[in-house]
């Protein structure tokens, strides 16, 4: 089972990954549309760019824009979840050491105490969410079962993972249950809301490019959109 | 009945067509017919497979239920916070629906998404700047508007307004003819006190091409001699067109896409047939956004840009004050607590913040210039933009949205609002009238007009 886990179960889902948000990238690109987005991508494309990157760059800041600094704690825990979301799948000692025995290449690594830290901070932020979404009314109204879906498979591998780390039970058992929790999200980011993941980027970019171009961008306005 | 008499899916093109829909009251008829219009799934599916592109799909799709534009919307805050209200909620219960059900909906869920889609978002975009996605719930709106349209679920006035704009290209049944006459009556009106004035028509290859909102015409026609008084004083050589005059869209509001094109096209017409060097609008955010902002995209112009330079009000007046064109006698500048309402469709949505605050630097004395809060990109509508101000059947939730802006304007302790923008002077009238606060409200150019140095040229015979 490990071993096909972290055999060619491993390639398939990195390759659905890469490959499903590539095409759904490159789609979302193809799908702009000037006369009916009303914004004229390519008659102005530096000052689209302007704005995509900075759209992009001031809303990746933790209170970088108003609407972060307007509701602070929901701020917060947002950055606290994803900030670990991201760090610990590719800075973790023992990720890296499983990719550089498959493709012979590293990344910097996580110590020990940050990686639980970010760890624990990954779960009580998303822990702390979800609980936001059952009690705040204005995003109950929001919810879906589907929502509670997504925050199922990006809590897994953590709390597996976390699990295998302490050793509670059988070590063998929980670390191929991670393993194979972490290569679902990887093959549900293309299909399903995870596809945020990049579709955050290209959203971001689309707005930014509108504002940059029609909206004001171009009157001299620095906003953040 | 698939088709009623007044209420339908075919837009009013002629003037014979606007007087019989205006002739059934209030749309008294009408509404009682759309209880009984068919949807028509087929057009509804197919409008959507071929106008829906990947913007739109994503931001239905990557919405993360966050909540995070609930606060950012004023509908939502005015309205005691009901979680219906919250911007992702409506587009998600609305359009999404639509979508997800691939067109299937029956006639209450029509009439219910066109109350959601005019009476509970104004399309002031400000959403938009508090997701993190990037999701303009506003943009969804007008997307929405635009199939209710076409299935014949819009507001009784707005299908009447569109029709004026494919019937007359003006909305208020205001002809050609009746502006020019009008334009003209009130420069004569003027010129005792402003010897020289004229109103210079179809001039070519003028500085200045102006462009009106027909309701000066129909109910402020003081508003186009005051513009002739500043241009005149301005020394600038400019004209109107006796075809192509209108800013406006009432279209725009109704979500009537091909009368939007006509409309902006007539205007385009006169700026080829004139070759003016540039077009100045006047005080008016959503003329100014229909003409400038929009309406090269509806003309099918891939610069996004119209055929000469196109600038609104505010910036021609800015740039006349601080060129010293118009000069303003210190000692009649405004000396009492003001403030300034920023309109969503020039402020939020093209950037022409600074502009206005240049003129308040001009106009008002130092100290009795006050912000609201929030304001610039972040102000809140005046609570009857989008079309809101005009719709009867939804008076009650529009004098409820008035509320947010009342209570701005209380915190500011000004007793006189400028409202450079007809939908926001209205609304503020409005709500003057409802709520009686104590405040007064005015355009731009009769305060000008009064605090103005008058230069030699105008000034009157002893």
């Amino acid at each position: 089972m490990h071993e096909f886990l972290t055999g060619i179960f491993f390639w398939i889902a990195v390759g659905v990954c890469i490959i499903g948000m590539a095409v759904r990238f490159v789609r979302y690109f193809l799908g702009l549309n000037w006369q009916l987005d009303r914004v004229a991508y390519r008659a102005h494309p530096a000052a689209g760019i302007k704005g995509a990157l900075r759209s992009i760059y001031k809303w990746l800041i933790p209170f970088g824009t108003r609407g972060w600094r307007t509701q602070p704690v929901m701020t917060a825990a947002f950055f606290g979840f994803h900030v670990s979301a991201v760090a610990v799948p590719l800075f973790l000692a023992g990720h890296n050491l499983f990719l550089e025995s498959k493709i012979g290449f590293s990344l910097i690594t996580l110590g020990p105490a940050l990686a639980d830290f970010l760890s624990w901070l990954a779960v009580g932020c998303g822990a702390f969410l979800i609980l936001r979404r059952v009690v705040l009314p204005e995003v109950r109204i929001l919810t879906t079962w589907n929502d509670y879906f997504i925050w199922f498979i990006a809590l897994a591998p953590f709390v597996t993972g976390l699990v295998a780390r302490y050793q509670v039970g059988s070590y063998g058992f929980w670390l191929n249950l991670h393993i194979f929790c972490g290569e679902l999200l990887l093959i549900a980011i293309p299909f399903t809301k995870m596809s945020h993941v990049f579709l955050f980027f290209a959203s971001r970019a689309q707005l930014g490019m509108d504002f940059g171009i029609k909206r004001g961008g171009m009157k001299g306005t620095k906003m953040a959109w | 009945m698939p088709e009623g008499t007044y209420c339908n899916k075919k837009p009013i093109n002629t003037p014979e067509e606007v007087n019989f829909l205006l002739s059934d009251s209030s749309g008294t008829k009408y509404y009682e017919e759309m209880t009984r219009l068919d949807v028509d799934t087929e057009l509804l599916v197919s409008t959507i497979e071929k106008t829906m592109k990947t913007r739109l799909k994503t931001w239905l799709e990557i919405c993360a239920h966050c909540g995070m534009c609930a606060d950012s919307c004023f509908l939502y805050q005015v309205n005691g916070k009901d979680p219906k209200q919250v911007p992702a909620y409506k587009i998600q219960s609305t359009l999404g629906e639509i979508v997800k059900r691939k067109g299937k909906v029956t006639n209450a869920f029509m009439r219910h998404a066109m109350e959601v889609a005019w009476a509970q978002c104004t399309c002031c975009n400000r959403c938009g700047m508090y997701c993190p996605h990037g999701i303009d719930t506003g943009i969804m709106f007008g997307y929405l508007r635009g199939l209710l349209y076409q299935q014949g679920f819009v507001p009784w006035e707005l299908k009447i307004g569109a029709g004026m704009h494919r019937a007359y290209r003006a909305q208020m049944d205001v002809t050609d003819a009746d502006f020019v006459e009008t334009f003209e009556w009130m420069v004569e009106e003027y010129e005792d006190d402003y010897p020289g004035l004229t109103v210079p028509v179809d001039v070519e290859d003028a500085d200045i091409f102006y462009t009106v909102n027909a309701r000066e015409v129909k109910h402020y026609p003081e508003d186009l001699a005051e513009a002739a008084v500043l241009f005149h004083a301005a020394g600038e050589n400019w004209t109107i067109a006796s075809k192509g005059w209108e800013q406006t869209s009432l279209a725009m509001f109704a979500g009537d896409w091909a009368a939007c094109k006509m409309q902006v096209e007539s205007v385009y017409g006169a700026m080829e047939r004139l070759k003016p060097k540039r077009m100045v609008g006047t005080e008016c955010g959503h003329a100014h956004r229909a003409t400038v902002i929009e309406g090269p995209y509806w003309a099918g112009r891939p610069d996004g840009r119209p055929p000469v330079e196109s600038i609104h009000y505010v910036e021609w007046l800015a740039q006349a004050l601080e060129s010293g064109k118009l000069k303003i006698d210190p000692d009649k500048r405004i000396q009492e607590p003001v403030t300034l309402q920023d309109s969503c469709n020039y402020i939020r949505n093209h950037g022409l913040k600074k502009a206005t605050r240049t003129i308040m630097q001009h106009i008002v004395a130092p100290g009795y210039f006050i912000e609201m809060s929030p304001n610039k990109e972040h102000n809140y509508c005046c609570g009857g933009g989008g079309g809101f101000n005009g719709i009867g059947v939804f008076r009650k939730q529009r004098n409820r949205a008035l509320l947010t802006k009342r209570d701005q304007i209380l915190a500011t302790g000004a007793q006189l609002v400028i409202a450079p923008c007809h939908n926001c002077w209205d609304a503020i009238r409005d709500l003057e009238e409802e709520y009686e606060i104590g405040i007064r409200w005015s355009f731009l150019k009769p305060l000008i007009i009064k605090m103005l140095v008058v230069p030699d040229h105008m000034k009157p015979e002893e």
